[in-house]
């Protein structure tokens, strides 16, 4: 099937850069390092905040980091940014296969190379380093089924954003906003559960939370119950792949091909 | 040196300056995913009134220092983390024909008035907490703050370019590396004691970010060294810049002499 295939060759794609790889593993685990210290901080100051405890706080560090990659926290457009400034998108849209599914594809291909070579280390490392309880693997199934619906909402996110370039015409802005919501109401700058008052509330619903924040939660058997988390983000996942699709037709009529 | 450098630098801000309303954006897009590292702190601090044995106001105070230091080498020379890319795509050859050192060719790439951006949540904190830190300002406290400040600068910038000169060897170690500068943009704004002692050790010896405001900041602050070393090394700041500085001249040149062109 030709989406297996879009698939495969995005992750063979992330694997001719083994060094990259490498080089990005090391930097996610420093910097899950760094925060854990500083959660573990703060942990001491107030024990059990948030219903976590300590070592609660310091996997969430590390599961943090692994997500990094699968979720794209940072909220890097898809490749597709470049085909739409170029103009090349007309050839993609004129293909007799669909748009989105095509990048919904490529993009979990990417997710599953990143998943398994860039999010798998700083978690081993966490778990070793901080001597961190290692859950079941009932709970890593859940977790894993967690991540795909995280990657999913993830990729509706950011092809909205993308799509948003056939307006804008320079994605820069849009990215930045995109950068700010996506590092803040993840949980990534440090978890949901430490967020005060309405603020904690807010962001525990809004679609970033499912990108880190549920994940995390599945992981540690924390937060809501495992029904209920899923059920934010498939959610957040039909809304924003819906909404892309309606983009999508959008863009169809607002693309002017000027022949040569 | 300066005057190329501030020549190519206000050339490409004239270049951004062509799409004011994509450079105004990105500018607050900048000033505000710069000032998320000071959310977070507020955060904490809407949580607890002490963190590892220090106040909001001297947590503010070193996040003022090192943001502040952090931001004026970012701006200057961060861009020399791009070597490897320009290695890769064969650009640096180009780079090394023209007439000015390579160096500032990089430093000055895309420069553009958003970069100023990334100093605005540092500088502000700083200015609002320093009057509130209930210090006797004795003469040497005063003069510790531009002190620490511009050798903090000059070691994060240092870092800088020694880290890229890595880039010489291994052409894909740009995000390793991150975890040095970056890495220290994120973990000086916090005091040490949140981390293991042992951790501390290799932050004062091995890679030394504790000297861009951490072992200054104890001076002016009055606070115990954790780590218990003598006093002279609150003032080893300058030394430590000095050296650094040297160490990265030494491994650039070295690296540009050794550089052979991908030849594609």
């Amino acid at each position: 099937m030709i989406f297996l295939r879009v698939a495969s060759y995005a992750f063979r794609r992330q694997a001719a850069y083994r060094a990259a790889a490498a080089s990005g593993v090391l930097t996610n685990t420093v910097f899950g390092v760094v925060r854990a210290y500083v959660l573990i901080a703060l942990w001491q100051a107030r024990p059990s905040l948030g219903g976590y405890h300590v070592a609660d706080a310091v996997a969430y560090c590390f599961l943090t980091q692994a997500l990094i990659g699968p979720v794209n926290i940072f909220a890097g457009g898809l490749d597709l940014v470049e085909r739409i400034r170029t103009g090349d998108v007309a050839i993609d849209l004129h293909r007799p296969v669909d748009l989105q599914a095509w990048w919904l594809a490529d993009d979990l291909g990417r997710a599953a190379f990143a998943l398994l070579f860039r999010g798998g280390a700083p978690l081993l490392f966490g778990v070793f380093a901080f001597r961190l309880p290692v859950p079941g693997p009932l709970v890593w199934l859940e977790f894993l089924l967690s991540v795909l619906l995280a990657v999913l909402v993830s990729f509706g996110l950011r092809y909205l954003v993308t799509l948003l370039v056939f307006w804008l015409h320079d994605d820069r802005g849009i990215r930045s906003v995109a950068f700010i919501a996506s590092m803040f109401f993840s949980g990534m700058v440090l978890p949901l559960v430490v967020f005060p008052g309405w603020l904690g509330g807010l962001s525990r619903v809004l679609p970033w939370a499912a990108l880190i924040q549920v994940p995390a939660d599945v992981f540690l058997g924390k937060g809501p119950d495992l029904l209920d988390a899923y059920a934010l983000q498939v959610v957040w996942a039909v809304t924003l792949i819906g909404g892309g699709r309606l983009l999508t037709r959008a863009t169809r009529r607002k693309l002017v091909i000027h022949g040569g | 040196m300066v005057r190329t450098y501030g020549l190519l630098a206000w050339t490409w801000m004239r270049a951004a300056a062509q799409h004011p309303v994509s450079m105004s954006l990105i500018t607050v897009g900048v000033i505000v995913s710069t000032g998320l590292d000071l959310a977070a702190i507020a955060i904490i601090f809407a949580r607890t009134r002490e963190l590892a044995g220090f106040s909001v106001a001297e947590v503010m105070f070193l996040y003022g220092t090192a943001g502040t230091s952090f931001a004026v080498a970012d701006i200057l020379i961060g861009t020399v983390e791009g070597l490897g890319d320009h290695i890769k795509h064969g650009s640096l050859d180009a780079i090394l024909v023209r007439p000015v050192s390579p160096l500032i060719q990089l430093a000055t790439e895309e420069f553009s008035p958003r970069r100023i951006g990334k100093l605005v949540p540092p500088v502000t904190v700083l200015a609002l907490v320093l009057p509130r830190l209930h210090l006797a300002w004795t003469l040497g406290r005063i003069v510790m703050v531009p002190v620490m400040l511009l050798s903090g600068a000059v070691i994060f910038g240092a870092l800088w370019v020694l880290t890229a000169s890595l880039q010489f060897l291994i052409t894909d170690s740009r995000e390793a590396m991150n975890a040095v500068t970056y890495g220290g943009g994120t973990l000086t704004p916090y005091p040490l004691t949140v981390f293991g002692k042992d951790f501390v050790r290799g932050l004062t010896f091995m890679i030394p970010l504790a000297f861009v405001n951490w072992e200054p900041a104890l001076y002016i602050l009055g606070h115990p060294d954790p780590l218990g070393l003598p006093a002279a090394v609150r003032f080893a700041s300058p030394a430590v810049a000095a050296v650094l500085c040297l160490l990265a001249a030494r491994a650039w040149r070295s690296g540009l002499r050794h550089y052979r062109s991908t030849g594609s």
